[in-house]
């Protein structure tokens, strides 16, 4: 088994990016990692992506990114698992590394939403969901979250406004992040007027359509080191796991098996527990989600999630910085990429260059990408060499 | 377009709300599922479940409805905890969605879902609606 080191990361701002098409999105952030790695060829290519097929109908995204990087001949996987593609991608491509089969892996996660209607990004969002009897009976993504905040609420006895802050906290690190989608400061009364979704969800408490890519390169640390390069960051554990696709059957515990699944084989991987984790991305689809998460990665007990976030516990200089770049509503969600981005971010941070969101001494970061409301999960975890 | 055999193939499922019971274990599913998630077994049988339930968590679709749904906006998706222990997605009929409450008693029936443009399958399936004394 071989150690694994990122040694190249590039991203593309998120937002509606009206000119830039599927493929300027992926060359954008493939070409940053490359020259970021200080490399121009790779051994293989892994592309996370969750609805090129249904808002592009283009498929086979493995050969359509090595094409349009201009590389020919090598392999491509392409990944689907809705908001898990991208950390997924990268899952695969470290365990690839880690056996010495594969010497260096560029993984790419891209997602293009702005093209399409809203009523086709509702369906696309839909997609990880059990079409006959969840998707028949007219439930909306949000709807969908809507139904765990709600009960999350009644169960807990917490107040809207203090999971409501989550947003709060994820535009205030946008703010400094020159790639995010949302850099408005705002209130937490801003976030409980904004428009209904989906009753008790909120606008402001779900993220939109986005397009962006980001992409990583990964390597042996013997082939950074054969190449004459020092690699500074290097993956400790990483694992994924799935959980019922019908969320009635599982939405009494308001606690997610897949993350706690991932977490915890990542960390027997990584030999340590979630004490020694100095900041997490993880994935706020959703306010709930948010709180939800930080629980089930075990960094606050069960229905103190939104107390840890209303406490500043969060926060940069907190007890546990989350989504020190935004996370998945104020950096935006281009689902597919959204791993990626993660990941990204926590290279930035353990690199010593996340700017005015840098943790101070941040040696280990763990990432956390979940599909859905839980149906899919991945943990992530990197450290400093 | 959906296909007949698509929507025809669902028809004893969702007009009935049948779901499947383990016939080693005894767990009862919805959706059907042909392979048991508790014991393992392969071994399951049609299982008609009970028509009465409790009204576990709602929301209210206000926005951005799927094709097909926008004439119901706004409408009432719950799970419902049925009085057999399975929980249910449905909508939520015949209440105006100011008045449905957790733990409201709901029973079964059955109505249009969706249709598909002016030519395709008009849907049905089950809906749930409140119990009222």
């Amino acid at each position: 088994m071989h150690r694994v080191a990122v040694i190249g990361v590039g991203c593309t701002r998120v937002g509606e990016l009206w000119d830039k098409s599927l493929k300027d999105l992926i060359v954008e952030s493939a070409t940053k990692a490359l020259d970021d790695a200080g490399i121009d060829k790779v051994d293989i290519v892994y592309v996370g992506n969750a609805y090129s097929k249904i808002l592009q109908t283009q498929g086979n995204l493995g050969s359509f990114t090595v094409d349009s990087l201009g590389f020919e001949g090598i392999p491509a996987v392409s990944i689907e698992a809705a908001d898990c593609s991208g950390s997924l991608a990268f899952h695969e491509a470290y365990k690839a590394v880690r056996s010495g089969l594969v010497g260096k892996a560029l993984v790419v996660g891209v997602e293009k939403m702005s093209d399409s209607s809203p009523e086709e990004v509702a369906k696309a969002l839909m997609s990880c969901e059990d079409q006959d009897y969840v998707a028949f009976t007219g439930v909306t993504q949000p709807g969908l979250h809507a139904l765990v905040l709600r009960l999350y609420m009644e169960t807990f006895k917490v107040k809207h406004e203090e999971i409501a802050e989550f947003t709060v906290k994820a535009h205030k690190n946008a703010s400094n992040n020159p790639y995010a989608q949302f850099k408005n400061p705002l209130k937490v009364e801003d976030v409980l007027r904004s428009p209904i979704l989906a009753d008790p969800l909120r606008l402001l408490e779900y993220t939109t359509v986005a397009d962006g890519s980001a992409a990583l390169v990964l390597c042996s640390i013997e082939e950074a080191e054969k190449m004459g390069k020092k690699p500074v960051v290097e993956v400790l554990g990483s694992a994924s796991a799935t959980d019922k696709l019908y969320l009635p059957e599982r939405i009494g515990k308001l606690s997610f098996n897949a993350t706690r699944e991932a977490a915890k084989k990542a960390f027997e991987e990584a030999k340590f527990s979630v004490d020694k984790v100095n900041f997490v991305e993880t994935h706020d689809s959703s306010t709930i989600m948010g709180v939800i998460s930080l629980e089930d990665l075990g960094f606050v007990g069960k229905g103190r999630g939104a107390s840890l976030v209303v406490e500043g516990g969060i926060e940069i200089d907190g007890k546990i910085p989350t989504n020190t770049m935004g996370g998945s509503k104020g950096r935006g969600n281009p689902v597919g990429a959204t791993g990626v981005y993660q990941l990204v971010e926590a290279v930035l941070q353990l690199r010593g260059e996340a700017g005015k969101n840098q943790v101070k001494d941040a040696k280990i970061g763990l990432t956390h990408t979940i599909a859905g409301v839980g149906n899919f999960a991945t943990v992530n975890i990197l450290g400093c060499l | 377009m959906l296909s007949a055999p698509r929507y025809w193939r669902e028809i004893r499922y969702r007009y009935r709300l049948i779901g499947s019971r383990c016939l080693k274990c005894g767990k009862i599913y919805f959706p059907r599922r042909l392979v048991c998630a508790v014991c393992g077994s392969r071994k399951l049988e049609d299982y008609k479940l009970s028509e009465k339930g409790k009204i576990k968590t709602f929301t209210v679709i206000r926005r951005s409805p799927p094709l097909g749904y926008e004439k119901n906006v706004p409408y009432v998706v719950a799970v419902v905890e049925l009085e057999d222990g399975v929980n249910v997605l449905s909508q939520i009929v015949d209440v105006s969605p100011e008045e449905v409450k957790i733990g409201m008693p709901v029973e079964l029936t059955f109505r249009k879902v969706r249709e598909n443009g002016k030519e395709g399958i008009i849907e049905y399936g089950f809906k749930f609606r409140p119990i009222f004394e």
